[in-house]
């Protein structure tokens, strides 16, 4: 088995780079345009109007509460259909990703901002700013230090997560792993080969967010 | 330094309002939570250049009144003039009076994230009420009254408790107020620190700032205050000079709370 595994890294080692490539474009695209939709969604969450609330929170539960997997069918097949132009599995499973992402990022920039201390808004409030400026100036800028890890561990988990778009021949490192065992009638070897990949990448990631946790706390 | 350095250098700029118009008028000021009576219709008035001294027990309502003064807390009915205007009034723009109302909070509530001259420079750059540069040397003067100087550029986090108080309130001097809320701005402090704090707002009011101080400090209310307001139970009790509510109170729930804190 040892000797396999080597096999495959030497043989399909590109195939693998290839298909990490992918994964990582997958998850920054999921958690850059996710974390801005999901800061959208965490403002309507926190609005005045409550159709507005309502409205957010239905979007958030609907996403947190049925499967990526599901989601990533629904939009694979739905998208073209609306727009032909989205006629593209990358587009779809992109689409659906982000949404899927925003739904938990908004609830990470609205903890974010909520734990930040009442009294600094009465603060700035009492000074004469308005609601705008006090978020911008005072509220966002300390929110961030709470957003930002949890925004990295969000990363963390999808790019695990993105192993399920797969299914779709997406190109990532499971898609690889699938193509990798079919053309060398092997199945363990290709997924301790994959699970190693991701191992090395989550946890070197999780370690790098937290130290980067330390210093932000040092710094208060 | 001479007595003249040491003033704050109040540019007071009241608008021109009738000279019996009060500052601040409370009128049957109400305030619930849910089912909680918190203010049971409060009528009182601040004169300009008045200092007065809100005492009485917790839950009486002290801090509610005070952060109704400038909004913070919506009254629940009545209403609350300032200069003259209706602040509790539809469409008021609050925004611009609070510019005029410094408050200070037990909690300090500084801007971790900026710097003690920033957190002085912000609201004052950002409402146009100076440039930036201007701003800064005025920040510096204004630090240097409360002996802060040396930390211009440093966060707040390495400040102890007493230096952001001092900081708190030179950030709501800045602003230029005509009246200073100050919310128990001892009560968070380590005993060691309340001297000091409470020295500035000593320095201040002696320089005729109209202030309404919430406090436990006894002997300070009795020091600084033209009048002070006994708080029970969501209304004004008693009210009077410190030496007459101090030491002949009229009010026998007055009476009992002085004997459990003055021995």
């Amino acid at each position: 088995m040892f000797a396999n595994t080597i096999k495959v890294v030497v043989k399909y080692g590109y195939l693998f780079v290839d298909g990490l490539k992918y994964t990582l474009y997958l998850s920054a695209i999921s958690v850059f345009f996710g974390a801005i939709f999901g800061s959208l969604i965490a403002m309507m969450r926190m609005s005045h109007f409550r159709t507005v609330r309502t409205v957010a929170t239905a979007y958030i539960e609907a996403i947190r509460c049925t499967p990526l997997l599901l989601q990533l069918y629904f939009f694979y097949f739905m998208l073209p259909d609306l727009l032909p132009i989205l006629n593209d599995k990358f587009i779809c499973i992109s689409v659906a990703l982000v949404i899927n992402c925003s739904a938990y990022t908004s609830e990470i920039v609205r903890a974010g901002i909520q734990a930040v201390d009442r009294g600094q808004m009465e603060a700035a409030r009492s000074l004469g700013l308005d609601a705008r400026q006090t978020m911008r100036r005072v509220i966002l800028p300390q929110a961030v230090k709470n957003i930002l890890p949890a925004l990295c561990n969000e990363f963390i988990m999808i790019i695990k997560e993105t192993s399920l778009a797969s299914v779709f021949f997406i190109g990532d490192i499971m898609t690889q792993y699938r193509v990798i065992s079919g053309a060398m009638y092997l199945v363990i070897e290709p997924l301790i080969v994959a699970g190693v990949i991701y191992f090395i990448l989550t946890f070197s990631l999780s370690k790098l967010v937290a130290s980067y946790e330390r210093r932000l706390k040092v710094g208060d | 330094m001479t007595e003249q350095a040491l003033t704050f250098g109040l540019e007071q700029e009241l608008q021109s309002i009738p000279e019996t118009e009060p500052l601040i008028r409370v009128v049957d000021l109400k305030k619930d939570f849910g089912k909680l009576k918190v203010l049971k219709g409060l009528n009182e008035q601040v004169k300009k250049g008045e200092v007065i001294s809100i005492v009485g027990p917790s839950g009486s309502g002290k801090s509610t009144f005070l952060r109704c003064l400038n909004l913070l807390e919506r009254p629940t009915s009545g209403q609350v003039f300032f200069e003259g205007t209706e602040i509790t009034a539809k469409g008021v723009d609050i925004n611009r009076h609070r510019q005029k109302m410094g408050m200070v909070f037990q909690l300090f509530n500084i801007f971790p994230h900026l710097t003690v001259s920033e957190n002085i420079c912000l609201a004052p750059v950002m409402l146009g009420k100076r440039k930036k540069p201007e701003m800064q040397e005025y920040a510096d003067q204004l630090l240097k009254r409360v002996g802060l100087l040396d930390k211009r550029n440093e966060h707040p986090g390495r400040l102890s408790g007493g230096q952001k108080q001092r900081l708190a309130i030179v950030r709501a001097l800045a602003m230029n107020p005509d009246v200073m809320l100050f919310d128990e701005p001892t009560s968070a402090l380590d005993p060691e620190m309340v001297g000091e704090v409470l020295d500035v707002i000593v320095k201040l009011v002696s320089e005729g700032m109209t202030s309404v101080i919430v406090t436990h400090e006894m002997g300070f209310a009795r020091e600084v205050s033209d009048r002070v307001l006994f708080m029970d139970d969501g209304i004004i009790a008693e009210q009077g000079p410190p030496d007459e509510i101090f030491d002949h109170p009229q009010n026998p729930r007055t009476q009992e709370f002085f004997s459990k804190v003055l021995r």
